[in-house]
C-alpha cells in the first residue's frame, strides 16, 4: 500500500513537472501529452484529469485529443514495440509477404504495430524500434529485429 | 588518414551508415557525416575525395580504402543520376554537414535571406509572385498570392507554419531537406516572416521522423541569433495522417483534435489561433532562399512548362531499381523517370502500375507513361502530382487489393468530421470486398417487412461496381478535405485500368 502511494506520488510529481515546463507555450497540450506518454508510458484518466485542471480545459476536451492521435495510449503496454510500415511503397516491395512470419516471431512477447510510412520508401520494407529505423528488410532480418526487440 | 564522407540521412542510417562510420573511425580515419546525395539504392554511400562507393558494407571497408572495391561508382557529381538533375532546392544535397553553418555559408547559404532583409516586404512578395512558385505540398496554390493575403490582413500577431507532416507513402523530400539542409528551410521561413510581417514560425514535423526532429532542433538553436527577431520552433505530430491537411494541422498545433476546418475562412486570414497564417510545405519554403537571390525569381520562372514553374523534387520509390530523389524542371515524362532514370523495377519484372502523388493519387497505367510532369496535364488525366512521390508496382501487384487498401487507409486516418469520408471509406471497403466476392446474396435484413423499400433480390457484381462508383462520386464532391475527396482517385483508376483484378 505504501509502495503504491509513492509510485502514484512520483507520477504526480512527473506530471506536475511536465505541465509546468510547457504551460507557458502556445498550444501546450500536444507537447505535454508527448512527454507524459514518454515518461509514464501512457496517458491515463488520472493524467487527463490533472492536465485538464492545469490547462483549464474540460476532461472531455483532453480525452478527445488523447483518443484522436495514434501516438497516445490510454493504458501502458510494457512489451517492446516494433512498428512495421505497410503503406503503398512497402507493399510494392513485398512487406505483406513478411507479415505472417513477423506475427509468429512476435508472439505475445512483442507488440507489432502498423505505421503508414517511415519515409524510406525507396528502400522498404521498413520498420522502426524506438528511434532506430531499419530498411531493406527481408523475412529473416525482420524476424531477427523482432526477436531482439 | 583519409577523410571519409558518409551520409547522416535516416535512410542511410537505416541501411547501416552508423556502423560503417564507426568502423572507419576505428581504423583511424576522419569521418564527416553529410547530407544524402539522394541515390538511395547506393546507401550507405561512402565518399572519398569525390569518388563514391556503395552500397557499402563493413566487409567492403578495406577494399574501399586500398582502391580495389567493386562497389566504386566513380565521381559522384558525374554519376548519370546526379548529372541529369537540375537541383535548386537540393543544391546542397550530399555536399554539406547538415547543421554546419560554415558549410551552409560556403555553399551560398544566407544570400537570399540577407538580400530579402534589405528589400521591403512588398518587393519580396513581388519576387515570389514573379517566380511562379506554387505550393509543393500537393495543391499547387501560388505561394506569392497566399503570402500577399497574409501580408494584407492586419493583425497583432501573424504566423509562418511549415507543414512537415509528410505522411504520403513514396514521399521523403521533406525529410531529406529537414535532415540534410535544415537552414534552407529555416531561412525560407524567416524570409516569409519578413514578407508578411510574422515573427513566429512553427515547423510541424510528424513523429515518424525522429532524425528530422533532432536535426531541426539543433539547427534552430545554432541559428537563432541570425534569424532574430524571427523565432522558430519544432512541434511534433502524434501519428495522425490527416494533419498533413493544413487546417487540421493548425488545430493540432493549437492542441486540439486534428479535425479539418471548413474553409472559408482561409488560414491566410484566420489561421493559427485565429491569426493570419502562412501554411507552406517544406519544399515550398526551402525553394524561397534561391528565389530571393539576385535574379533568382526569373531563373525559376524560366524553368518548367506552362503554369508549372521551376523544379520539382521527384521521389522515386516502391519497386524501382534506382530509387531516390530526382529534382528536375517540370515537363519530364513518367517513362523517362521510371525507365531511363529509375531503371525499371527492382524485381526485374514488368511495370504494372505507378501511383503518383501518394496514397491519394491515381494509379497510372503504362499506356499513359508519356504524360508530362505538369499540374494541369495531370489534372486533365484525372490524376495528381501531389507531393511528387512515385510508387512503382510490378506485375505481381493486385490492384483490387490496392483499391481496397486506399479505402481502408482512408477509414483508418479519417478525422471523422465529415460523413462522406468517415462512413464512405468504411462502406467502400465493404463494397470492394463484395465486388471481389462476385456480388451480394440477398440478406435477411432486406426481407423483413419493415424494409419494404429495399429491392428484394441479390446484387450482381456490376451493380456493386455501380454502387462503388456512386460512393466515390459522393466522397469526391462531398468531403471537406483531400483525404475523403481524393481517395476515389486510386480506387477508380484501379477499377478503370485493371477491372480484371476486381473480378477475383
Amino acid at each position: 500500500m505504501a509502495r503504491r502511494k509513492t509510485e502514484s506520488m512520483s507520477s504526480q510529481q512527473k506530471l506536475a513537472e511536465i505541465v509546468s515546463e510547457h504551460q507557458h507555450r502556445e498550444g501546450p497540450l500536444l507537447p505535454i501529452l508527448h512527454d507524459v506518454q514518454h515518461e509514464l508510458g501512457c496517458v491515463d484518466e488520472e493524467a487527463e484529469a490533472y492536465i485538464a485542471e492545469a490547462l483549464n480545459l474540460s476532461r472531455a476536451d483532453v480525452h478527445g485529443v488523447v483518443s484522436f492521435y495514434h501516438d497516445f495510449k490510454s493504458k501502458p503496454d510494457p512489451r517492446p514495440e516494433v512498428q512495421i510500415c505497410r503503406a503503398e511503397s512497402c507493399k510494392a516491395r513485398g512487406v505483406e509477404a513478411l507479415m505472417d512470419g513477423a506475427t509468429k516471431a512476435a508472439g505475445e512477447r512483442v507488440k507489432l504495430t502498423t505505421v503508414y510510412c517511415l519515409g524510406l520508401c525507396s528502400s522498404g520494407p521498413n520498420a522502426r524500434v524506438g528511434d532506430r529505423l531499419h530498411a531493406r528488410l527481408d523475412g529473416a532480418a525482420l524476424n531477427k529485429l523482432i526477436e531482439n526487440a | 588518414m583519409t577523410i571519409v564522407r558518409i551520409s547522416n540521412d535516416a535512410l542511410a542510417r537505416a541501411c547501416g551508415a552508423d556502423e560503417l562510420a564507426a568502423a572507419f573511425e576505428r581504423k583511424g580515419h576522419e569521418v564527416q557525416r553529410t547530407s544524402s546525395w539522394g541515390m538511395h539504392w547506393l546507401e550507405p554511400l561512402v565518399e572519398i575525395d569525390g569518388s563514391g562507393f556503395g552500397p557499402a558494407t563493413l566487409a567492403d571497408i578495406d577494399a574501399i580504402l586500398d582502391g580495389s572495391s567493386t562497389k566504386a561508382i566513380g565521381t559522384i557529381v558525374e554519376h548519370k543520376f546526379i548529372a541529369g538533375q537540375q537541383r535548386l532546392t537540393f543544391a546542397r544535397a550530399g555536399k554539406i554537414r547538415p547543421t554546419s553553418l560554415e558549410d551552409y555559408k560556403a555553399t551560398g547559404g544566407g544570400i537570399g535571406f540577407r538580400r530579402a532583409r534589405q528589400l521591403s516586404p512588398e518587393q519580396v512578395l513581388e519576387e515570389v509572385l514573379a517566380s511562379g512558385l506554387r505550393g509543393r505540398g500537393g495543391a499547387g496554390f501560388p505561394t506569392g498570392i497566399k503570402w500577399k493575403t497574409v501580408a494584407n490582413t492586419p493583425a497583432d500577431q501573424k504566423y509562418i507554419v511549415c507543414n512537415a507532416d509528410e505522411g504520403d507513402s513514396a514521399t521523403f523530400a521533406d525529410r531529406m531537406v529537414m535532415e540534410g539542409d535544415p537552414y534552407a528551410l529555416i531561412e525560407g521561413m524567416a524570409i516569409a516572416g519578413h514578407a508578411v510581417g510574422a515573427t513566429q514560425g512553427y515547423i510541424y514535423v510528424r513523429s515518424e521522423y525522429p532524425d528530422a526532429i533532432r536535426t531541426l532542433d539543433e539547427a534552430i538553436k545554432l541559428c537563432a541569433e541570425i534569424i532574430a527577431p524571427f523565432r522558430c520552433e519544432v512541434r511534433v505530430g502524434a501519428g495522425a495522417y490527416v494533419c498533413g491537411e493544413e487546417t487540421s494541422l493548425l488545430n493540432s498545433l493549437e492542441g486540439k483534435r486534428a479535425e479539418v476546418r471548413a474553409k472559408p475562412p482561409l488560414p491566410a486570414i484566420e489561421g493559427l489561433f485565429g491569426r493570419p497564417t502562412v501554411v507552406n510545405n517544406v519544399l515550398t519554403l526551402a525553394a524561397i532562399p534561391h528565389i530571393l537571390e539576385e535574379g533568382g525569381s526569373s531563373i525559376y520562372d524560366k524553368l518548367g512548362v506552362s503554369r508549372s514553374k521551376g523544379t520539382m523534387p521527384i521521389q522515386l520509390a516502391g519497386n524501382i531499381k534506382h530509387g531516390g530523389l530526382y529534382e528536375i524542371a517540370f515537363g519530364i515524362t513518367l517513362r523517362e523517370l521510371i525507365y531511363d532514370i529509375g531503371g525499371g523495377t527492382e524485381s526485374g519484372r514488368p511495370v504494372k502500375a505507378v501511383q503518383v502523388g501518394g496514397p491519394l493519387g491515381a494509379y497510372i497505367h503504362p499506356d499513359q507513361f508519356d504524360i508530362k510532369f505538369d499540374y494541369e496535364e495531370y489534372a486533365a488525366a484525372d490524376a495528381l502530382i501531389g507531393h511528387g512521390g512515385i510508387t512503382v508496382f510490378d506485375d505481381t501487384a493486385d490492384m483490387g487489393a490496392m483499391a481496397r487498401f486506399a479505402m481502408e487507409f482512408c477509414a483508418a486516418e479519417s478525422c471523422g468530421k465529415c460523413t462522406p469520408c468517415r462512413i464512405g471509406a468504411v462502406r467502400g471497403v465493404e463494397v470492394i470486398d463484395r465486388i471481389r466476392a462476385g456480388g451480394r446474396d440477398l440478406g435477411s435484413l432486406e426481407q423483413t417487412p419493415q424494409m419494404h423499400n429495399m429491392p428484394k433480390k441479390a446484387r450482381s457484381q456490376d451493380e456493386e461496381i455501380q454502387l462503388l462508383t456512386d460512393l466515390c462520386e459522393t466522397m469526391k464532391f462531398g468531403s471537406l478535405c483531400a483525404l475523403g475527396g481524393f481517395t476515389p482517385y486510386p480506387v477508380m483508376s484501379a477499377l478503370r485500368h485493371w477491372p480484371e483484378d476486381f473480378k477475383g
